[in-house]
C-alpha cells in the first residue's frame, strides 16, 4: 500500500458541530466550517465529512433573540446549496435550554451509530481484505468562535466537569483573527491547557466582523445588510419583519437560562 | 449641506476587481446608504474593471474580471461596465469618469428632449480636456462619484501615480465616496492636501464600522493555496473561478516584473 492510501486510509472520520444563537446565521458563521475543514484536513490527519448547525432554543433566553422557527429557516435557507453542511432542529426543540455537552452527547451517539453500521456493511462486502486494519472511530468535535472559547470563563456558564468533557472528550476547533488571543485563553486554564493537544486553534486572517449583531444592528437602523448574509435569508428576514427595535427587547432583564438551570439543576458527567 | 435634496448620484467604482468580492459590493451598498442618509438620492452603480494594460502583477484577462463583476451584481442595482477594460490602453481614472459622467448626460438628455430649457446649460465634457475654471457638475442634473477605498485616497499621495489636474477634476468636478475602517487617516490627508482641503465638501468618508477585509489578494491566495473561499464572495463567481481554472501559481505571476501603466506613462520609465 502506497503511503499516500494508507494515510488516506487512516484519516479520522470527523464531524463539526457548531452550537449558537445563529440569530441570524451569517456568511461568517459559514466561514468558520469553510475555514475548520480546510485546517482539519491540513493536519493530514482528519477526514470532515459533516458540519452540523445547530441553533439554540428559544429557552436560552439571550436578548433579541427570535423564535427557533425563524432561526431554523433562515438556516436552512443558508444552507440550501452546501453539500457539506445541515441545520439541526433537535437542540431547539427541546423544551429547556440544553447544556452543549448534552447536544454533543446526542449528536455523537447518532453519528457513531450511522457509522458504524455503514462500516459494518463494508466489511461483508470487502471479500478481498479479510484482515483489513479496522477503520478509526469517528470522532465529533465543536466549531466555534474566539468568544466562545472565553465564554468558558463567564463564572456560572460552565461546569468544570463539562468544559472536561467537551475539551477532553470530543475537541475544540476554534475559529479566531488570530493574534495569539485564543493561545492565552488555553494557556490561562488549566482544564484547557490540559486538553490543548485537542484544540484546534485556526486563524481566520481574513478579518471580517461582520457578526450577527452588527447584522441586527444595521436591519433595525434600514442600512443594508447585503453580501453579508446570504440573498435568500435577506428576503426572509424582510418578508417576516425579523429584527426591530422590539424583537431587540426581547428577553431584556432576563437571566440566561444556563446561569439559573446550572445553578439548581446541573448535569451529570459522563463518569457518573 | 445645500443642494443636496434629492440630488442625483452615480457611483462608480474603478479597479482591478481581480475577483471581484463581497468587500466590493459592500462598499456600494454602504455608499449607498451614507449619501442616502444625508439626502442624496443613489440612482446606479457601476464596476468598471480595469483593462489589462494596467500590467499590475496577477492580473487575469478583463474578459473573465468583467464576467465575474457581472455575474456578482447581478439582480441588484449595480452594473458592471466594460468600456474601460475594452480600451487598447490603460486609461487614466478621470478618462473613465468623464466617459460615464457624458453618458449619463446622454441619457437624460435623451429622456428629456423636449425640455432643452432646462438642460441647454449641461455642457459635455470633452473626453480629453479639462478646463480648471469649467462649471462643476449642473445641480439639476445627476452627479456621478467616484467610490474607493481610503487605499485610493491615499494613493494620490504616491509620487507619478496620478496627475494633479486629475485628481482637482475627481475631487472638484464630480466628487469621491471614500469607504474606510479608520477616520481619522482619511481626513488627516486630506487636511494634508490643498487640492483635497478645497475640495473637502466632495469628499464624502464612510466609515466601516463592520470590518471587512476580504481582499482580492487573500481571496487569491486561499484559490492558489487549495483552500476554500466560499461566502467571501458570491456562489456564482465561485463556480466561474472553478469553471474557467482562474488563479493559480501562473497567474499570479502575470506582469511580474513590469512597471504598472501609470507609472510608465508619467515617468517615461521604460518596463523591463
Amino acid at each position: 500500500m502506497r503511503v499516500s492510501e494508507k494515510m488516506a486510509r487512516c484519516r479520522i472520520p470527523l464531524v463539526l458541530l457548531a452550537c449558537g444563537s445563529f440569530n441570524p446565521i451569517t456568511n461568517q458563521h459559514m466561514r468558520l466550517f469553510e475555514l475548520a475543514r480546510d485546517h482539519m484536513h491540513s493536519t493530514g490527519q482528519y477526514k470532515v465529512l459533516e458540519g452540523i448547525v445547530s441553533p439554540v432554543s428559544d429557552a436560552y433566553g439571550k436578548q433579541g433573540l427570535v423564535p427557533a422557527k425563524h432561526r431554523i429557516a433562515m438556516a436552512k435557507l443558508a444552507l440550501q446549496t452546501s453539500d457539506w453542511i445541515r441545520v439541526d432542529e433537535w437542540e431547539s426543540q427541546q423544551p429547556d435550554w440544553t447544556e452543549t455537552v448534552v447536544t454533543m452527547r446526542y449528536h455523537y451517539n447518532r453519528i457513531l451509530q450511522e457509522y458504524q453500521k455503514s462500516t459494518t456493511m463494508h466489511k461483508f462486502s470487502d471479500d478481498k481484505n479479510p484482515t483489513v486494519t479496522s477503520n478509526p472511530s469517528i470522532q465529533l468535535k465543536l466549531l466555534c468562535g474566539a468568544d466562545f472559547l472565553d465564554s468558558f470563563r463567564t463564572p456560572g456558564l460552565w461546569l468544570d466537569e463539562h468544559i472536561e468533557e467537551v475539551s477532553g472528550h470530543y475537541g475544540l476547533v476554534c475559529v479566531s483573527r488570530g493574534g495569539l488571543h485564543s493561545e492565552r485563553t488555553v494557556h490561562e486554564s488549566d482544564i484547557l491547557s490540559r486538553h490543548r493537544h485537542n484544540i484546534f486553534l485556526v486563524t481566520e486572517w481574513v478579518r471580517n466582523e461582520s457578526s450577527a449583531t452588527e447584522v441586527r444592528r444595521a436591519l433595525r437602523r434600514n442600512a443594508s445588510v447585503k453580501y453579508l448574509i446570504p440573498d435568500s435569508v435577506l428576503q426572509y428576514i424582510h418578508q417576516h419583519n425579523l429584527y426591530t427595535q422590539d424583537s431587540e427587547k426581547r428577553n431584556q432583564g432576563t437571566l440566561l437560562r444556563p446561569l439559573t438551570k446550572q445553578a439548581t439543576n446541573p448535569v451529570s458527567s459522563l463518569d457518573d | 449641506m445645500d443642494g443636496t435634496a434629492g440630488t442625483r448620484v452615480v457611483l462608480l467604482a474603478c479597479g482591478s476587481f481581480n475577483p471581484i468580492t463581497n468587500m466590493h459590493l459592500r462598499m456600494f451598498e454602504l455608499a449607498r446608504d451614507h449619501l442616502e442618509d444625508s439626502g442624496y438620492q443613489v440612482v446606479k452603480g457601476i464596476i468598471s474593471p480595469v483593462g489589462d494594460g494596467y500590467k499590475k502583477k496577477g492580473l487575469i484577462e478583463a474578459r473573465h474580471r468583467l464576467e465575474m463583476a457581472r455575474l456578482a451584481s447581478e439582480n441588484s442595482w449595480i452594473t458592471a461596465d466594460s468600456w474601460e477594460c475594452l480600451q487598447a490602453e490603460w486609461l487614466e481614472t478621470t478618462k473613465v469618469v468623464r466617459h460615464h459622467y457624458n453618458e449619463l448626460l446622454a441619457q437624460e438628455q435623451n429622456n428629456d428632449d423636449v425640455d432643452t430649457v432646462k438642460y441647454g446649460k449641461k455642457r459635455r465634457i470633452e473626453d480629453n480636456h479639462y478646463v480648471a475654471s469649467s462649471a462643476p457638475q449642473n445641480r439639476d442634473s445627476t452627479r456621478l462619484m467616484l467610490l474607493c477605498g481610503a487605499d485610493v485616497l491615499e494613493s494620490f499621495g504616491v509620487p507619478n501615480l496620478w496627475k494633479q489636474e486629475d485628481i482637482e477634476e475627481i475631487v472638484g468636478r464630480f466628487g469621491l465616496v471614500c469607504i474606510t475602517r479608520s477616520g481619522n487617516e482619511p481626513l488627516k490627508f486630506i487636511h494634508q492636501s490643498d487640492t483635497l482641503w478645497k475640495h473637502r465638501k466632495n469628499i464624502h468618508i464612510v466609515q466601516e464600522w463592520v470590518t471587512n477585509e476580504i481582499s482580492a489578494t487573500h481571496v487569491r491566495r486561499a484559490i492558489r493555496r487549495g483552500c476554500s473561499v466560499r461566502y467571501l464572495l458570491p456562489d456564482s463567481v465561485l463556480n466561474y473561478i472553478r469553471e474557467h481554472k482562474l488563479y493559480t501559481e501562473e497567474s499570479e505571476q502575470k506582469n511580474i516584473g513590469v512597471v504598472l501603466a501609470p507609472l510608465q506613462r508619467y515617468t517615461g520609465a521604460s518596463s523591463s
